[in-house]
Order: structure tokens, then sequence, then C-alpha cells
């Protein structure tokens, strides 16, 4: 039980009824890197987002099951999301930095809105989690520009800063590199294979040779379910079920 | 498959069309803005041709002389529309802003609809039906005439407008940026207000500007709850003046000098909106505040 850092059960997810992610249960091993891929709209955000309770925000959205962090379960009742939050990180598919703030802001915006005023912490923090995220080398001399005029990829490697900035011990990447190029792609994979020291990634992704590059593990979905989760070198070259042998060879999605 | 030949005839016989009919759209649309502007620059035009030779150090700090002597100023006026302003704006922005932000969090809520619904009814109430009710409720209850009932007339008037122009453009930021905020684990309020607030304030500020213009050209919500003075403030018991409710008296005097003073006050009051304008643009944009340093 100890070993598994996250535990999902028996997710089930509905948008005004109709059910995009049936029964899922998965569980995740500390300090390792777990792709979900499938093909569009097989339910693979939905599910990410159950992860820190992101469907809270819409309403016609329900979600059954549990979702256990450190053996506390994020769906009870009297559980207020914001502290799971802190624990678990997440990056978006589209770069999405603060509009208003400098690059120094964003990243610190976890630490700032939640009432840190420590020059000391949020400094070092900013250097800590750009270095992370491999940006620190790129914007050190210019922290006050506004992040907005960074490029697309900069600021996705800032959004990664921002979310590290909280100190997580999970993050969740939902397509975090859809959006960029190769060389910001590859960028973004190095930053996610150091990560894996320091915390448990869990990243959807369309592009399968990503997942085999940076991920142990890999999940397929298909129409809402689990199909096959495993070993990422197993589940490509001798995939069990037919239907997932079939998707990684290309054949659809 | 596609007629290549065909295509290209059809595709060049309307390009033409299409590109006279794009010119002919702008030529149509810059010809609406001239004829917007004629009015409004004339407007400009005669109050300033008119009003300039009343200006003087005197007019603008004098109380109001004998009428007909051609003597006095409109201080009381001046003082009293930049009291009534601030005091306005102290109750109106932010009952408009919570109000909006109150009506984007919680925009299908049916209490939200409701609130909009009157919101909107309310944005194009007549004024002197505002000014009555001030009135009745603060004038008859305290027995004096106040700033106090043309502030509450006036911030009726000002609170909708924000409310909705805030509403607006809370609505045109992107959800994305709630989620990251979400996903940081903050509380709601503080996105709100740190985060959607924040990139949305071009809008908000746009929808104040709008609002402290509309009550500094009101007169007619003023008449029964600050009555008029000649006389600097002295008391929230006492009427005060307003410069729109001097234009209103100015220009009904059949005097020749009362006139001008009229036209003169016009010409202080369209001074003070434009400044105010330029003073919160100044202080909320920061791209302009960039532009002035460097």
């Amino acid at each position: 039980m100890d070993k598994y850092k996250l535990i999902a059960e028996n997710i089930t997810v509905s948008y005004n009824n109709i059910i995009s992610v049936k029964n899922i249960t998965m569980k995740f091993k500390a300090n390792t890197v777990t792709s979900l891929i499938g093909p569009s709209g097989c339910g693979k955000t939905s599910f990410l987002r159950c992860l820190n309770r992101m469907h809270d925000m819409n309403k016609n959205v329900k979600v059954m099951g549990k979702v256990v962090i450190d053996n506390t379960d994020l769906y009870l009742d009297n559980m207020n999301p914001i502290y799971h939050r802190r624990k678990v990180g997440m990056v978006f598919q589209k770069p999405n930095p603060f509009p208003t703030m400098s690059i120094y802001d964003n990243v610190t915006a976890g630490l700032r809105l939640n009432g840190i005023k420590n020059k000391k912490i949020l400094d070092g923090s900013v250097e800590n989690s750009l270095k992370l995220a491999y940006l620190w080398d790129e914007v050190k001399s210019d922290l006050k520009k506004p992040a907005i005029e960074l490029s697309g990829g900069q600021q996705q490697r800032l959004c990664i800063a921002r979310a590290l900035a909280i100190n997580p011990e999970i993050l969740l990447m939902d397509e975090p590199s859809s959006a960029l190029d190769p060389i910001s792609t590859q960028k973004i994979e190095e930053t996610i294979m150091n990560l894996k020291n320091e915390l448990t990634i869990i990243i959807v992704t369309h592009n399968m040779q990503q997942a085999i590059r940076i991920s142990d593990y890999t999940a397929f979905m298909y129409l809402g379910k689990l199909i096959e989760f495993g070993e990422t070198k197993k589940l490509f070259t001798a995939p069990t079920d037919p239907l997932t042998a079939k998707y990684v060879k290309g054949f659809f999605g | 498959m596609i007629d290549q030949n065909e295509y290209d005839k059809q595709f060049y016989q309307n390009i033409k069309r299409r590109l006279i009919t794009n010119k002919l759209i702008q030529i149509g649309v810059f010809c609406s803005v001239i004829i917007a502007l004629i009015p409004l620059c004339s407007i400009v035009f005669e109050v300033f041709k008119n009003g300039i030779n009343a200006i003087s150090i005197d007019f603008l700090l004098d109380v109001p002389g004998s009428i007909g002597s051609g003597q006095g100023g409109i201080g009381p006026a001046i003082q009293g529309t930049i009291l009534l302003i601030c005091l306005t704006s102290l109750i109106g922005i932010p009952l408009g802003l919570s109000s909006g932000l109150f009506l984007y969090e919680f925009h299908d809520n049916k209490i939200a609809k409701m609130i909009r619904f009157f919101n909107d009814v309310f944005m194009e109430f007549p004024t002197i039906i505002l000014g009555i009710f001030a009135f009745l409720v603060i004038v008859l209850t305290l027995g004096y005439f106040t700033i106090l009932a043309g502030s509450f007339a006036l911030s009726l008037i000002m609170f909708p407008i924000i409310a909705r122009t805030t509403e607006e453009s809370l609505k045109m930021v992107p959800v994305t940026y709630k989620e990251a905020g979400i996903a940081l684990g903050l509380q709601k309020w503080v996105i709100s207000v740190r985060i959607i607030m924040s990139a949305a304030k071009k809008g908000i500020v746009n929808g104040i500007l709008l609002s402290v213009a509309r009550i500094g050209g009101e007169t007619a919500p003023l008449i029964m709850t600050i009555l008029g003075s000649s006389q600097f403030f002295h008391g929230i018991d006492s009427p005060v003046d307003s410069l729109t409710l001097r234009i209103w008296r100015l220009s009904l005097l059949p005097y020749d000098d009362a006139q001008t003073s009229g036209w003169g006050s016009a010409l202080v009051l369209i001074f003070i909106i434009i400044m105010i304008s330029i003073g919160i643009r100044y202080l909320f944009d920061n791209n302009i505040r960039k532009s002035i340093k460097t």
C-alpha cells in the first residue's frame, strides 16, 4: 500500500449524465512517470482532472469513486480540495501564464497568493523552480518582464515552474507539449525526466513516441475505459490486449 | 474532383466584386466615423467658443454674484460636482464591482438571473424617478436637502453600469487562468480578485469611467436631492450646488452674462470629466505609464 503515491479507485465521470470515464482504477508508484494514451475523446483528460478535483468548477460534471493520496481520500465530503491541490501541481495543454503578472510574480503566484511574503523564500523558490523547468538561464536577467512576452515554449516551461513552486509531490500534465515546436518539446521532456527524481508525474499525451521516451508506465484508454496499464516497454512491444496492439501500431486513433 | 478551370473562373469572376465590396464597406465605415464625429466636435467647439470668455480665476473660485450683475463665479458648483463624484464613487464603485463579481461567479444561479434582470432595468430607469426616490427615502426622513441624498441617487445610476461592464469583462477572461489558479490550490476569492479581475482590469476601468462621466453629467436626480446652492459646502445638512444644476439654472435666465456663465460652467464640467478620465486611465494602465517614463 505504502509504495503507491496515488490511488484512483473506481473513477467514473459523467458530463450531463453522459459517461465519459467508466470505472477506472489505477495505482501510481512514487517517482515514476505514467503516460495516458488513447484516441481523442477517450476520457484521458477527464480522468486526469479528477486527480486534483478540477471538475469541481463545472457543475455539470459528476465524479464518482475515490482518489487516495497519502492515505486520504480526496473526494470525502468534508475534504477541502485546497489542501490536496498544494500537493498536486498541474500543467495544462495551452500555456496559461497569468497575463498581468511578471515572470517572477507568475512563478511565485502559488506562494504569494497563499500568504507567503518572505522575500528570501520567494526568491529561492523562483530560482529553484525555474532551474527545474530549464528556464532559469533564459530569463534570469529579466525576471520583471511580463510573462506574456515570452515565447510559447518558454511560457509552457514557466507554467511548469509555477506548478513546481508550490512544492508538489505529484505533477499532472495535460498534453503539455501539444502546442509546441520540437525543440521546446524536447526541453520539456528533459525537464520531465529530471523531475522524476523529485515527484510522481502523470502525463496525458497524443504522441506515442513521447510516451515511449519519457514514461515508465503507460495506460491505454479507449471510449472511457482503461484497456491496458503496464510498463511502457511491455505495453508497446508485447501488449496483451488486441485493441492496444492495434492502437500502438497505428491502425486507428 | 473539382474542375480546376471552372473553379479558377468562378474565383476570379467573384474576386473583382468582392474587392469592390470590400472597398465600399471601408469607405462606408470611414464616412460613418466622420458623420458621428461632426456633432461631437461641434458641441465641444460651441461650448469652447461660448464658454472660454467666462473663464477666469475669479469665475472658478468665487461664489455666484447677484443675478444679472455679471459678477461672481461657480466655485460652489465645481466643489459640489467634485464632492458628488467622489462620494458617489465611494458608494457606487465597491457596490458595482462586487455585484459584477457576484453575477460572474454565480451566473446561472436563479438569484443572479433576477439581479441581472433588475440591473438591466435599472440602467435604463428615468433618472428623475431615482431622484424622487432619494428625496422620499433620505431627504424627507432626514428633513433637509443633503449631498448624501444626491450621492445615493447617483450611485443608483452608477452601480448597475459598473456591475454590467464588470460582469462582461470578467466573462472575457479565458477560463484557463481560473483553472491555473485552482490547480495552484488558491482560494476562490483569491482567484477571482487577484487573477480574473486583474486580467479584466482594462474593461472594468472603462466601465467605471463610463459611469463617472454619466453621473457627472446628470441633472435630474439632483434637483430634489441637493437642491442647488450659492454657497460652498458647509455640512451634510444643507443644500449643495453642482455644475449641471448651475448650467440648468443659468440657461433659464434671460441675461447675456448668465448665459455666458452657463457656457463657462459647461466647459468646466467637460474639462473635469476629461481630466478624471485621463487620470484614472493613467493610474490603471501600465502601458501608458511605461510609455511616459521612457
